[in-house]
C-alpha cells in the first residue's frame, strides 16, 4: 500500500496558504497537506506528527524561516525543507543551503515555472528517507561538478549567480549539455565555470537532453583552469597564487592525458599533507590513510618474508583498479577505471615521476 | 689450520638466507591458516604472519570504503597474490626470478 505524505507549509501570509493548498492537491502523490502560519505553531506540528516535506517562508514575524529551518534540521533531520520565498536577495539563498534545505524557490519563479516545482517537489517526496547525506557548504563550482560526475549521477544542475541562472545536464555521470547567459554548450559550460561563487541545486534529470558537449568533463575543466590562469597571470595576481595555481593545472593535464580517475600523492606521517586530483576531498583522506596504513604492513610483510623492498602494489574490485607507487618522498595512489586499456603499470609509474617535476 | 672448520664447521654463524615460499594459502577473515601447499620446510609463523597481514591490508581497504576483491604486492624478489574468499583470502606466493612475466 502506498503511504500518503504529508507536506506542512508555513508562511505568514494565509491567502498564500491557501494557494499553496491548491497547487499542492496537484501533486500526482495527493499527499496531505497541513499548514501553519507562524513558526512556533509549526514546531508543535512538527513534534506532534511526522512530516515528509516542509515548506517554509523566510520573512516572517517573531520567529523568521531560518530560525524555524535551523531548529528544523537538529531536531528533525530526515524532513525535507524546502524555501519557498519572496526575497530575491542572493544572500538569503545562500544560507538556506548552508542550513541544509533541499530547494530554493522564489515565489516569483515558482509561479512562472509551475510544473517544474511540482516535479521537484514529487521527486523529494518519493526520495528514500535514508538515502543520501546533505548540506554542502563553500564548495567550489568544478568540486561540484567533479563530484557529480563521478558519482555517475543523471542530473541537472541549475546554479544561480545574482541574477544570472544556468543549467548543466548531466547524465549517467556524462555532462551532455549546458545553458547560460544566452550561451549554449562547451561555450556556456566555460562561461559558467569562471564566476566565482553562487548556488546550486539539484533538479530531475533529464535524460532526452539533445547532447551537445562532446568533450570529457575533465577536458573541459582544464580547460577552463588553463584559460583562468592566463587571465589572471595578466591581472597581476600574485607569483605565489599563479604558481600554486600553473601547479595545479599541470597537475590536471596529467591525470587528464593520461586518462586516470584520481590520483593521491601522500607523504610519511607528519611530513605534510596529501595531495589528490580528480577525487572529493573526503575520499580523498580515506585514500591517503589507507595508503599510509598499507604501506606499513607491506613493510611488515615484506620484512618477515624477506621478499625485498616494495615495487609496487595492484589491486581491484569492481569499480576501479588501484595501484599504488612507493616514490622517493610519497607514496602515490594512482586509481583507473576499469575500461582503461592495459599497460596500467607503464602509465602509472610515467604519471608518477611527472608528478612534481 | 682450521680455518675451513671456522668458516663451515658447526660452531660457524649460519648465514641468514631462507628458503622464499611457493605456493598458496587459504585464510579466515582473522588470517589464520585453513590450508597451505607451501612446502612444509617453510616455517608456519611467517606464513601465518603473512596471512594476518594481507587481511589486516583487506580489513584496512574495507574501512575507507574500497573494498578489493583481489591485491597483488609485488616485492623485489617475491609476488603476493591475494583473493578475497567469504570473508578471507586465498594468497598465492610466487618467488620472482629473472624470468618472471612482468605483470602490467
Amino acid at each position: 500500500m502506498e503511504v500518503q505524505h504529508k507536506i506542512l507549509v508555513l508562511d505568514d501570509d494565509a491567502d498564500w496558504l491557501e494557494m499553496s493548498r491548491d497547487i499542492l492537491s496537484q501533486l500526482p502523490s495527493k499527499p496531505e497537506v497541513r499548514t501553519a502560519t507562524s513558526g512556533k505553531r509549526a514546531l508543535a506540528m512538527l513534534d506532534a506528527e511526522p512530516f515528509r516535506l516542509l515548506i517554509c517562508d523566510l520573512k516572517m514575524p517573531r520567529i523568521d524561516g531560518l530560525q524555524v529551518l535551523t531548529i528544523v534540521r537538529r531536531r528533525f533531520p530526515e524532513l525535507r525543507t524546502v524555501v519557498l520565498s519572496g526575497l530575491e536577495d542572493d544572500e538569503f539563498r545562500s544560507r538556506a543551503y548552508a542550513l541544509g534545505v533541499d530547494m530554493f524557490w522564489l515565489k516569483t519563479e515558482m509561479q512562472g515555472n509551475l510544473q517544474m516545482y511540482l516535479e521537484c517537489l514529487e521527486s523529494l517526496l518519493g526520495r528514500d528517507q535514508a538515502a543520501g547525506f546533505r548540506g554542502i557548504q563553500s564548495k567550489g563550482l568544478m568540486d561540484i561538478i567533479q563530484m557529480e560526475c563521478l558519482a555517475r549521477s543523471s542530473t541537472v544542475l541549475r546554479i544561480t549567480r545574482g541574477s544570472l541562472v544556468a543549467r548543466l545536464w548531466i547524465k549517467e555521470g556524462e555532462l551532455v549539455d549546458a545553458e547560460a547567459e544566452g550561451a549554449r554548450g562547451e561555450t556556456a559550460f566555460l562561461r559558467i565555470l569562471t564566476w566565482k561563487s553562487g548556488t546550486f541545486e539539484n533538479l530531475p534529470a533529464e535524460p532526452n537532453r539533445e547532447r551537445t558537449i562532446l568533450k570529457p568533463v575533465n577536458a573541459l575543466l582544464l580547460e577552463s583552469a588553463q584559460a583562468i590562469d592566463e587571465k589572471d597571470g595578466d591581472a597581476g595576481v600574485s607569483n605565489e597564487t599563479v604558481q600554486i595555481h600553473r601547479r595545479t593545472v599541470w597537475k590536471l593535464s596529467l591525470l587528464t592525458r593520461a586518462g586516470a580517475e584520481f590520483v593521491v600523492a601522500v607523504p610519511p606521517e607528519g611530513q605534510g599533507a596529501h595531495e589528490a586530483m580528480g577525487v572529493e576531498a573526503q575520499t580523498a583522506g580515506q585514500y591517503a590513510q589507507w595508503t599510509r596504513r598499507a604501506t606499513a604492513i607491506i613493510k611488515r610483510m615484506g620484512d618477515a618474508v624477506d621478499a625485498g623492498p616494495l615495487l609496487h602494489l595492484d589491486a581491484s574490485n569492481l569499480e576501479r583498479r588501484l595501484l599504488l607507487i612507493p616514490g622517493e618522498n610519497k607514496n602515490f595512489l594512482v586509481g583507473w577505471l576499469p575500461e582503461t586499456g592495459g599497460g596500467l603499470l607503464e602509465k602509472t609509474k610515467k604519471l608518477v615521476a611527472s608528478w612534481d617535476s | 689450520m682450521g680455518l675451513l672448520n671456522n668458516i663451515f664447521g658447526p660452531s660457524a654463524k649460519r648465514a641468514g638466507v631462507t628458503q622464499l615460499p611457493s605456493g598458496s594459502i587459504t585464510v579466515d577473515r582473522t588470517g589464520k591458516i585453513i590450508s597451505s601447499t607451501v612446502s612444509s620446510g617453510y616455517p608456519v609463523d611467517i606464513l601465518q604472519a603473512v596471512g594476518k597481514e594481507v587481511m589486516a591490508l583487506m580489513h584496512e581497504a574495507h574501512a575507507a570504503q574500497m573494498s578489493l576483491a583481489e591485491v597483488s604486492v609485488h616485492f623485489a624478489v617475491l609476488r603476493i597474490t591475494a583473493r578475497e574468499l567469504r570473508g578471507g583470502a586465498i594468497i598465492f606466493l610466487f618467488p620472482q626470478t629473472a624470468l618472471s612475466p612482468i605483470s602490467n
